[in-house]
């Protein structure tokens, strides 16, 4: 049993004795010298993440309240490189800020929060799962603590959090009334189509809008996204949203799977109402770090379409999406921190002329922009039109028109800053960053990821051939 | 590997090759190699192609081959070329090696110039022998953003809201086109017992009616917005007359016909019925491109202006004939494809030479400076020509065999659609001949430009390849019927079976 228990939460086991070697770390005060303790730090990271490669057995555990299959494997370990291209391109940052390992207690607490909730197999651990993934959320977020703008993103964030885990928890209550068990399985069998479960969905429906920014939950991102250091920023929009994403399906097929009629309406219109403010707000904004907010809400937005889809094909297009939009917003994010750590420069009219100051960040941040707006020959030209092919599948013909309505205005959106970088002339001469090795390492992974994704349809078909075993 | 896919490693490798070199003149040579070399693969293409033909291969497309892409959508990189999209290949590889040469004198940013007119290439290549619908829609999508980036880098006057406009209006086209292919896609596995984005397969599949209109209609105005049908015309003009000379050659010349293509690949060949009830709306619409195109023209002074929206007007001519639904409309029109992609490169190369050296393309200011430099006069009396459809040269037996073609049908629509049609001819030979006098018969105005010097060796090479090609069709149409007749009679034949 315990052999067991290990060998199945691995993935558990392993972060939390990462946390434990931590703590002895900074007892030891080996985070004085961040250098050093950085070191450690990347190569535990990079032990985490080639673990997870070691095939794990499909199993339960705890009577079902935890368990693990292929699909959440690679789920965990999409999440894991995320977390190791972040910590990578944040290194500079963290040194500076003094507080190593503070800084990655909290980011691995919270992804141990993400990995029970992806495991979970009962609401009351996936509400664990999320509020441990959460609360360390708004203590990175308010990590420059000498930042007014960073402790309010902090303040922000746990109060919308705190409001939104209310609206779950309350949901939950109410499903517990309308089916007496709160087991997946038992859900499963037991929920039917009445008043009180619909309204406790719709109030846990709610809650996970909240975590995932769709409209008309959207309200605490940009400011967020602003205020948050760089590399929490980075964390929040795809680590974090992505686990999310990644239970919410589970819960909506699967748990909800018998309320499909009720349910396919709601997420259209959150769709919509995602994919249309997040374009037109990203439009408006000046400072990158708020166009990214409303360009990754427009993009949860078209995440939503393939999840209307409602079937196999929408678990495929939403989880190679995600691995997408993981690579293209990390690229990003490490650009702007870059430049910004090096100039504090972070808005539009900034970045006028880069292509001639830095033209390797230009080229990346065009080809990460365009995989985020769908231009082949980018991956995220396939993950979109998966998505949307998705969403067909189900016949919600009107969500595909807006759909289509919106990848030409994202494009119009992300054509901005394209602009800027390659035909506006710079106002103020950007100085040429210096490159660390590291950073530049993310990025040629995550540009190798984009480019190659697209055409590698080996993948694709893995994440099917796992998907349709559950 | 099979042997068509050279067609689109040739210029990736040429794309790598100028990645890797620093020297701009190196850059130059390797990009011409590379293009030269296309052309010379291409004709030897169809050198293959026809031998193939004559020795009996009767199979729809050959050179066949297909590769899993993405096996769970049953998406595959499917390829195969008939007569139709051989002749579009050797156009675009015409074409491109003429741009490249007209560019030979960029000097901002070369690298990056040469890079974007390859990946365009890369995009047409790929397009015309693309047998999945989804790959097709690829290699379209590809085509569209390096025209953005021409235009608004390389570009003149305000380029910037041009090439946005461009961008934006060619990405909704294609965004209607891509809800027509997941339509098929889905249609075929609800109606034909499988889901499929191969146009072969899909072609033997009966749609219902009205999943055919749907489709029909979504297919036919994307591809339409690309070949610049009224009234999704407004992007071509403005796109033309910010564009440097090269990408205007290849927006007039190429991307314009990938959009010809596809209706007639696409939307008629796929959805049969729709297309025959249905075509009397874009006869409507085209007729109604080709007269006000040609109206438009007349109003204009600009010269880039001026061959833009006559290629509206002829353009026009290519979705008439497909709208036709007769054999021979279809031959005129896959014909007019060709000769105004070569004719309309010519037109705009040749503005683009005059305008390097008088730095104006007014047409009222050129006064005289074709007789400083003999060999653009020339070169630009031959576009016009042909853009009039003087006989001898390919305009003439294009837009004929489209009016004969139309002249099929009986009834008074056909019948007025052709005629107004026809008399377009009229005003095209209006503005032609008043831009060539204005610019070549006048009195010089200005003194500068008596110092103007005559095309340069690699400008004279394009002229002259181009203007080969003009000749060719025009002299020998029936080198060309003879390799696209078959496939337009499958093709028609396919339409009225059902």
């Amino acid at each position: 049993m315990i052999n067991e228990s290990i060998i199945i939460m691995r993935f558990e086991w392993l972060i939390s004795l990462m946390i434990v070697v931590l703590f002895i770390l900074n007892l030891m005060g080996v985070d004085k010298k961040p250098e050093r303790f950085m070191n450690i730090v990347n190569v535990m990271l990079i032990i985490n993440f080639v673990a997870g490669f070691i095939p794990i057995k499909d199993g339960y555990l705890f009577q079902g309240f935890y368990h693990t299959t292929a699909l959440i494997v690679l789920e965990k370990n999409i999440l894991n490189l995320g977390l190791l291209l972040i910590a990578f391109s944040a290194k500079q940052w963290i040194i500076e800020s003094k507080r190593p390992a503070e800084f990655f207690m909290l980011m691995f607490s919270s992804v141990l929060g993400m990995y029970v909730m992806l495991s979970s197999g009962h609401i009351l651990v996936l509400y664990l799962g999320l509020e441990l993934s959460s609360l360390p959320l708004a203590a990175l977020a308010a990590f420059n603590t000498d930042s007014r703008k960073s402790s309010e993103a902090g303040v922000k964030y746990i109060l919308s959090s705190a409001f939104s885990t209310g609206i779950t928890l309350f949901g939950i209550s109410l499903l517990y009334g309308a089916v007496g068990n709160l087991g997946f399985d038992a859900i499963i069998q037991h929920i039917h189509e009445d008043a009180l479960t619909l309204t406790a969905f719709v109030f846990i429906l709610a809650g996970f809008s909240f975590k995932m920014s769709i409209v008309p939950f959207h309200m605490w991102t940009a400011d967020v996204f602003e205020g948050a250091p760089t590399p929490v920023t980075n964390y929040l929009a795809v680590v974090s949203k992505g686990s999310v994403i990644f239970i919410f399906i589970t819960v909506l097929y699967t748990v909800f799977g018998k309320l499909e009629n009720a349910w396919l309406l709601a997420i259209s219109v959150l769709s919509v109402m995602s994919m249309t403010v997040g374009n037109i707000f990203a439009l408006r904004q000046q400072n990158l770090k708020r166009f990214l907010a409303f360009s990754s809400i427009a993009q949860v937005g078209f995440v939503l379409v393939g999840i209307a889809g409602a079937s196999n094909m929408g678990t495929d297009s939403v989880v190679y999406f995600l691995v997408i939009y993981l690579l293209s917003n990390i690229a990003l994010f490490s650009i702007v921190e870059a430049i910004s750590d090096e100039t504090g420069k972070v808005t539009i009219s900034d970045y006028k002329g880069l292509y001639k100051s830095n033209p390797f960040y230009a080229i990346i941040f065009t080809v990460a922009l365009f995989s985020l707006a769908g231009v082949p020959p980018t991956a995220g030209f396939f993950g979109k039109l998966f998505l949307l092919t998705s969403g067909m599948g189900s016949g919600m013909y009107v969500l595909l028109g807006f759909a289509t309505i919106n990848l030409v205005l994202s494009l119009y959106t992300y054509l901005r800053v394209v602009k800027a970088m390659f035909i506006d002339k710079e106002e103020e001469r950007m100085p040429i960053i210096k490159k660390s090795l590291l950073t530049n390492f993310v990025l040629a992974v995550c540009l190798i990821g984009i480019i190659v994704l697209g055409f590698a349809g080996v993948f694709y078909q893995y994440i099917d051939s796992i998907s349709s075993q559950l | 590997m099979n042997i068509l896919s050279l067609l689109i490693l040739i210029p990736l490798l040429t794309v790598v090759g100028i990645l890797l070199v620093k020297s701009d003149q190196l850059i130059r040579k390797i990009t011409l190699a590379g293009s030269a070399l296309q052309v010379i693969f291409a004709s030897w293409l169809t050198a293959q192609y026809v031998s193939l033909r004559h020795a009996g291969a009767t199979a729809q497309m050959l050179f066949e081959s297909s590769r899993v892409w993405f096996r769970p959508l049953g998406i595959n990189y499917h390829i195969g070329v008939d007569g139709i999209s051989l002749v579009m290949i050797l156009l675009t590889a015409v074409v491109v090696l003429a741009g490249v040469l007209v560019s030979w004198k960029i000097e901002k940013q070369v690298k990056e110039f040469f890079f974007m007119l390859l990946l365009l290439s890369v995009g047409a290549y790929g397009f015309f022998i693309s047998l999945n619908l989804f790959s097709m829609f690829f290699f379209l999508e590809l085509a569209v953003i390096p025209k953005y980036l021409l235009i608004g880098i390389w570009g003149t006057g305000k380029k910037e809201n041009n090439a946005m406009k461009l961008a934006l209006m060619l990405m909704t086209g294609s965004a209607l086109v891509f809800l027509g292919i997941v339509g098929l896609y889905f249609a075929s596995g609800w109606f034909g017992g499988e889901h499929t984005w191969d146009i072969m397969k899909l072609s033997h599949m009966h749609l219902p009616m009205n999943v055919q209109v749907i489709l029909y209609f979504l297919t036919f105005i994307g591809f339409g917005v690309f070949t610049g049908m009224f009234p999704f015309h407004t992007w071509a003009p403005d796109g033309h007359s910010s564009a440097p000379t090269a990408a205007s050659m290849f927006l007039a010349g190429i991307s314009m016909k990938l959009g010809g293509y596809g209706l007639l690949r696409v939307a008629t060949y796929l959805m049969p019925d729709a297309a025959r009830e249905y075509s009397w709306i874009f006869i409507i619409l085209a007729t109604i491109a080709i007269f006000y195109g040609a109206l438009a023209t007349l109003m204009q002074k600009d010269l880039k202006y001026m061959n833009a929206y006559s290629s509206v007007s002829h353009v026009g001519f290519v979705v008439l004939g497909v709208a036709m639904i007769t054999k021979v409309a279809f031959a005129g029109a896959v014909l007019q494809m060709v000769s105004h992609g070569i004719m309309t490169a010519l037109f705009f190369a040749a503005i683009g030479m005059i305008y390097d050296r008088a730095h104006t393309r007014m047409s009222n200011e050129l006064g005289g400076v074709l007789k400083q430099m003999p060999f653009i006069g020339t070169v630009f009396i031959i576009a016009g020509l042909t853009s009039l459809g003087l006989p001898g040269f390919s305009g003439f037996v294009s837009e004929m065999t489209v009016f004969v073609g139309s002249w099929v049908h009986t009834g008074i629509f056909y019948r007025v659609a052709t005629i107004l049609a026809a008399a377009s001819i009229v005003i095209t030979a209006v503005y032609i001949l008043r831009a060539t006098g204005f610019a070549i018969w006048g009195t010089i105005t200005r003194k500068e430009y008596a110092l103007l010097k005559d095309a340069s060796w690699n400008e004279r090479w394009a002229a002259v390849i181009l203007i080969v090609g003009i000749v060719l069709i025009g002299l020998a149409p029936f080198l060309f019927m003879h390799l696209i007749n078959a496939d337009v009679q499958e093709i028609f034949n396919h339409l009225h079976a059902g």
